[in-house]
């Protein structure tokens, strides 16, 4: 059942060294303020999973906390690179990155198997590729009924699930709306789930058929407005375009990197703190 | 009246707009796919219907999407659907008639890859974002078109990998190509248009931009490429075409500020 508690109370409690963690979200509510609790709180040996990792996820990994990604595509959208996710890579810096690489349609089956309960998931997909050579968890199951030979991949199961809504009640129902990605899914696969949200309401006011999380699969909610940002929050707040554009310059080096992170989010407490600090610098610069 | 100037960038996205149709269901890359796209929606395709591997089915954006999952696309599609289920029912499911994808390189096939350039692998010279939605998208739209510009590093002999399948050379085939669309009918670049020949599945120059010469194109081209005997020229963009297009421009990078990209 939901327990309402502070975001960094929730990292504490349920995100361990060693543990295999998903922080969902398709271009949109990415639980940025999440990682970075993680980030703050440093976590090791971090077994990520993501289907678009991207800023956030370029810092954890750029901070060592983790030492493994499962992922789909790696980029920061609309910009380019992530340069903390090619270093590791190609350079095993901060630390050696084990990568574990599918395609959208499958890292989606994942989730919908873990969600399920099945131990595996089925697609027609890869055909003709070479990441089932490069991926020993991409294999071929034969259709009992008509022959057709389909790929199959072992579901998703993240030990926890952290993923940015909108609205949760008091209750610890939490609704999502917009773009919802896969954040249904990668939470009821997950052992634990920890939301974030931009408001705690009376009444969600939901639609009928709305993307609403029952509170008794969710583990804790954390009120963190902007929590998202630099993305986006539908209906909220639009995506920090000039963020994302600057994040490939202070990412760029390894030495601009640390000190930006030491002083924006390892010098802050929480995410306000965070919010202030980087708003204080943009001021600054402006007026430079 | 003068012939408007154009740039390279500009008569490959009109080029491009131009092979959509009206009322095709297209599965939509972010990048030039999307500005190719919309500019067939916004000019000579008004029911064109744009799905995003976001889940946005049928998005109408005024501005191009700067992500794949823009709020701007959400908010002006028929439906908005989840990440699993817009890989199921729609593409799997075999609802999209072209999937529009670009790439870091090609090969001589439609092959395309977006994994790794240099190195192995485990130790790639350059680290690219990987897969995406793409190797469901190349196999499971009915066709698709591929748009990217044209040089010795895009348009390669051999693949440094291969993301998502284009044609199947005799030597791989992999016994599945059954399960597929017709693969990758047409490729756009900044240079002219190469098409696939149904009789070999090699992609064979069909097209110039104008003023490009043959020469030209198969210097930008890593491996021998094929000219079809009779080249057509592709007609100049159109005063509408090109005031289209920078309109489209023009409202993105005011909503976007200096993150805009070009594309």
């Amino acid at each position: 059942m939901a327990v309402l508690t502070s975001l960094r109370e929730a990292v504490a409690n349920l995100v361990h060294d060693g543990a295999t963690v998903a922080l969902e979200g398709f271009t949109h509510l990415i639980p940025f303020a999440a990682g970075h609790e993680v980030i703050r709180q440093r976590r090791r040996n971090l077994s990520l999973i993501r289907m678009t990792p991207d800023l956030i996820y370029d810092q954890m990994i750029g901070m060592s906390c983790a030492s493994r990604l499962v992922f789909s595509w790696g980029g920061n959208p609309g910009v380019g690179s992530l340069h903390r996710f090619r270093d590791a890579i190609q350079t095993g810096w901060p630390l050696p990155l084990e990568i574990e690489e599918h395609s959208h349609a499958d890292m989606a089956a994942r989730y919908q198997a873990g969600a399920s309960g099945l131990p595996f998931a089925v697609m027609r997909g890869y055909v003709g590729s070479d990441l089932p050579k490069f991926n020993k968890k991409i294999q071929s199951i034969t259709c009992p009924f008509t022959g057709e030979v389909l790929a199959a991949t072992p579901a998703l199961n993240p030990d926890v699930t952290v993923i940015h809504a909108q609205k949760a009640d008091r209750k610890g129902n939490v609704l999502i709306y917009g773009i919802i990605g896969v954040q249904k899914e990668a939470a009821l696969a997950a052992k634990k789930v920890i939301v974030t949200v931009e408001e705690i309401v009376d009444s969600l006011n939901a639609p009928v058929n709305a993307c609403v999380l029952p509170a008794w699969v969710v583990s804790c909610i954390c009120h963190v407005p902007g929590g998202a940002h630099p993305s986006y929050a539908h209906g909220y707040y639009k995506r920090d375009n000039a963020f994302c554009k600057g994040w490939d310059g202070i990412s760029r080096e390894r030495d601009t990197f640390l000190a930006w992170m030491n002083r924006h989010v390892l010098s802050t407490p929480d995410f306000a703190e965070y919010r202030r600090s980087i708003e204080f610098d943009s001021k600054v610069s402006s007026h430079a | 009246m003068p012939e408007p100037e154009y740039s390279p960038t500009e008569i490959m996205t009109v080029a491009a707009a131009r092979k959509l149709q009206n009322g095709t269901v297209c599965f939509v890359g972010i990048g030039l796919p999307s500005a190719a796209a919309n500019l067939a929606r916004t000019t000579h395709a008004p029911e064109i219907v744009l799905i995003y591997e976001s889940g946005t089915i049928g998005a109408k954006p005024d501005v191009l999407p700067l992500s794949i999952g823009d709020g701007e696309l959400a908010e002006t599609a028929d439906t908005v659907v989840s990440v699993p289920e817009i890989f199921r029912y729609w593409l799997q499911g075999g609802r999209v008639d072209v999937g529009f994808l670009g790439a870091a390189q090609i090969d001589k096939f439609g092959n395309i890859n977006t994994t790794v350039i240099g190195g192995t692998y485990d130790a790639p010279r350059t680290r690219l974002p990987g897969a995406g939605g793409a190797p469901e998208i190349a196999t499971a739209a009915k066709e698709v078109a591929i748009i990217l510009r044209h040089s010795k590093r895009a348009f390669v002999e051999k693949l440094d990998f291969v993301t998502s399948s284009g044609y199947f050379s005799k030597s791989t085939g992999n016994g599945n190509s059954r399960v597929r669309g017709r693969g990758p009918t047409t490729v756009i670049s900044d240079l002219g248009i190469i098409v696939s020949d149904p009789a070999t599945n090699e992609l064979v120059l069909t097209a110039l931009h104008p003023g490009v010469t043959v020469e030209q194109v198969k210097a930008a081209t890593g491996w021998a490429l094929k000219v079809a005997p009779r080249l057509e020229v592709t007609p100049k963009p159109t005063s509408a075409e090109l005031g289209a297009l920078r309109d489209l421009h023009a409202r993105t990078a005011a909503a976007h500020g200096s993150a805009a990209s070009s594309e």
